[in-house]
């Protein structure tokens, strides 16, 4: 069967909401066709911990209305999977042999669970990823009372899943090779408090070791560690899911290239979210941002301009907010430049300043109203304009001064 | 639409507004209920001896809080009032992590608190504006 699209999109996750709100807001009428691998309507990835938490249901995980699709008059392919492109004919094809024609394309696939090769990996009788909704359907159904849980994996991803099964299971231990807890935001600091949370939540922990073999139910340690467990999570880190545009010959480091509107180097294939990598404006590289504002905004952006709209997305930052067993941690931004540091009784700021600007912060628990510090970072505003000692303390507005503020309060923003 | 705008010059510092948002949210009968009690205002005022005025969300014409949220919590009536789905928040304060007003807040771990122009209570108008002295905040089409 072969079909026509204006515009067809793979993948079905934030950035496609994004993407389709974007594609809507200029253009009411063209056919939208949505291809999604799970057979779920887009629902909340970060959820799943809260799912198996017990604190929201499937119906609540839901990103959009149900009618999400029938109001932006989409065409949802549901559990189908783009297999090729072929970016000359404009047609991807599926994998049931469908082939749909576009005239403007989005990748927005996401990312994959990295499996590591762990020796005897095969043999493990329950191992688990925790990516997906199903992922979460089938540790609900694995995990029992007695069940001792091993993750690999002291990143986010391992973390909230440790705390969605906290009170399911008969223990949690948690390794990483790297020696701290969320290695790739946190400093040694800030990443030693979130350790000790997690301890005193009875969460174990083994920092700066791995797995070298399993046996079983048995985990053999570098450190000559053994762990016996009866389900085993992998989290050690995620890999954007490149391969269609690859094989159609399009420009892909780690993730698929994309400038600020989203365009990637092959003529009307855009790409958003997860599976790209983009320039963070803190650090001034190319990045992966696998995270969700980034994925909303770059497929909002991208949509705009597949319908012919104009939009840039040029200040990207990584930026990050979570919750761990009642502690928040937010990071954003990069970790460059000078040290500027607030502790309090509960919570330490720490500010990263470099050439006269915010580059970037970490924050644990002190988090009231830290988007002020956020803004100054996307925003590029110059430390000098602001009174940064008070600031630092306590974000105001008021450090921004009387125009700041007038135009912020005063007008319509 | 109409949105809470600050005229700062009239602002004296009285915190009024503070008080008439958690009453208005409060679900309470009797403003002096809330005495003793730690209030959780959408609006706060800041300043110094010389300056006041009061923060409020300001309904942004393209809001970063419900792009960046995880929940899908956030979202646009159609007269353009950014609301709270407090059903479905997690309480992961992503959205307090990217409003550049600090307009959002959060009593203990539960779902966020912000300003929805007192659509759903019973005030007609915001409760801050109909009980600020001195015109010092306004709703109104700017
Ligand atoms: C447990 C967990 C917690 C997280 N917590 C946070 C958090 O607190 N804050 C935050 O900002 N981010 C968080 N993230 C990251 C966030 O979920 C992602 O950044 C976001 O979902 C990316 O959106 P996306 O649209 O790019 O991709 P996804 O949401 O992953 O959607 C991509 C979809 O494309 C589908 N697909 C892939 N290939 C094909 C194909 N060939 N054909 C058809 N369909 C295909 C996939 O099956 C998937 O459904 C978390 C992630 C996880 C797993
Ligand atoms: S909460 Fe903040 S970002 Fe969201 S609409 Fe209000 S002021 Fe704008
Ligand atoms: S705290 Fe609630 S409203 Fe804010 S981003 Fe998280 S889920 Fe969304």
């Amino acid at each position: 069967m072969s079909n026509k699209s204006k515009y067809v999109i793979i993948g079905n996750g934030t950035a496609t909401v994004g993407a389709v709100e974007g594609i809507r807001s200029v253009d009411k009428n063209s056919k939208i066709t949505v291809i999604s691998k799970e057979s779920y309507k887009a629902y909340c990835r970060p959820l799943i911990s809260y799912f198996l938490e017990g604190k929201t249901n499937p119906s609540k995980m839901l990103y959009r209305n149900e009618d999400f699709y029938e109001q932006n008059n989409c065409t949802l392919l549901l559990g189908e999977t783009a297999e090729s492109l072929d970016s000359d004919s404009k047609t991807v094809t599926l994998k049931n042999g469908d082939k749909i024609c576009y005239e403007k394309l989005l990748i927005a696939s996401g990312s994959s669970p990295f499996i590591p090769k762990f020796e005897g990996i095969d043999c493990v009788p329950q191992y688990f990823n925790f990516m997906t909704l199903d992922d979460a359907y089938a540790l609900e159904k694995a995990v029992t009372p007695q069940s001792r849980v091993l993750i690999a994996g002291a990143g986010l991803i391992g973390l909230k899943c440790a705390e969605g099964l906290a009170k399911r299971a008969g223990s949690i231990t948690i390794f990483d090779l790297a020696p701290k807890v969320l290695s790739s935001i946190l400093d040694n600091d800030s990443s030693e408090i979130v350790a000790k949370h997690l301890e005193n939540n009875s969460i174990k922990l083994l920092l700066g070791d791995t797995a070298v073999k399993f046996d079983k139910n048995k985990a053999v340690m570098k450190s000559g560690a053994e762990i016996e467990f009866d389900v085993l999570v992998l989290a050690v880190g995620v890999k954007p899911n490149t391969d269609i545009f690859k094989k159609a010959g399009g420009q892909c480091e780690r993730g698929i290239d994309v400038d600020s509107s989203m365009r990637t180097s092959l003529p009307d294939i855009f790409a958003s979210g997860d599976c790209t990598e983009s320039f963070d404006i803190s650090s001034e590289n190319v990045k992966i941002m696998a995270l969700m504002p980034n994925a909303y905004m770059q497929g909002k952006c991208a949509g705009i301009n597949m319908a012919d709209g104009e939009s840039d997305f040029s200040n990207a930052i990584p930026m990050n907010s979570i919750g761990l067993f009642g502690m928040h941690i937010m990071s954003a931004g990069s970790y460059i430049g000078d040290e500027e540091t607030v502790k309090s009784k509960n919570g330490i700021k720490r500010f990263y300043i470099k050439d006269g600007l915010l580059k970037g912060f970490i924050i644990i628990n002190d988090t009231e109203r830290a988007g002020i510090y956020t803004s100054m970072i996307r925003n590029k505003m110059p430390i000098d304009c602001v009174d940064f000692d008070a600031l630092k303390q306590t974000p105001t507005l008021y450090s921004f001064g009387k125009d700041y503020c007038k135009s912020k309060l005063g007008g319509v923003v | 639409m109409k949105r809470v705008f600050v005229n700062e010059e009239h602002c004296i510092g009285c915190h009024l507004c503070e008080y008439n948002c958690a009453f208005a949210n409060s679900g309470l009968n009797d403003m002096a209920k809330l005495k003793g009690k730690e209030i959780f205002p959408r609006i706060r005022v800041e300043g110094d001896d010389k300056i006041t005025f009061a923060v409020s969300c300001r309904h942004c014409t393209d809001p970063i809080c419900i792009k960046s949220c995880i929940s899908g919590a956030l979202s646009r009536n159609s007269e353009g009032t950014v609301e709270i789905d407090r059903n479905k928040c997690v309480g992961c304060q992503t959205c307090i992590l990217v409003c550049p007003y600090g307009a959002i807040r959060q009593n203990g771990d539960g779902a966020i608190l912000k300003c929805e122009l007192c659509l759903k209570n019973d005030c007609n108008e915001p409760a801050c504006v109909t009980g600020c002295p001195n015109r010092a905040i306004v709703y109104e089409e700017r």
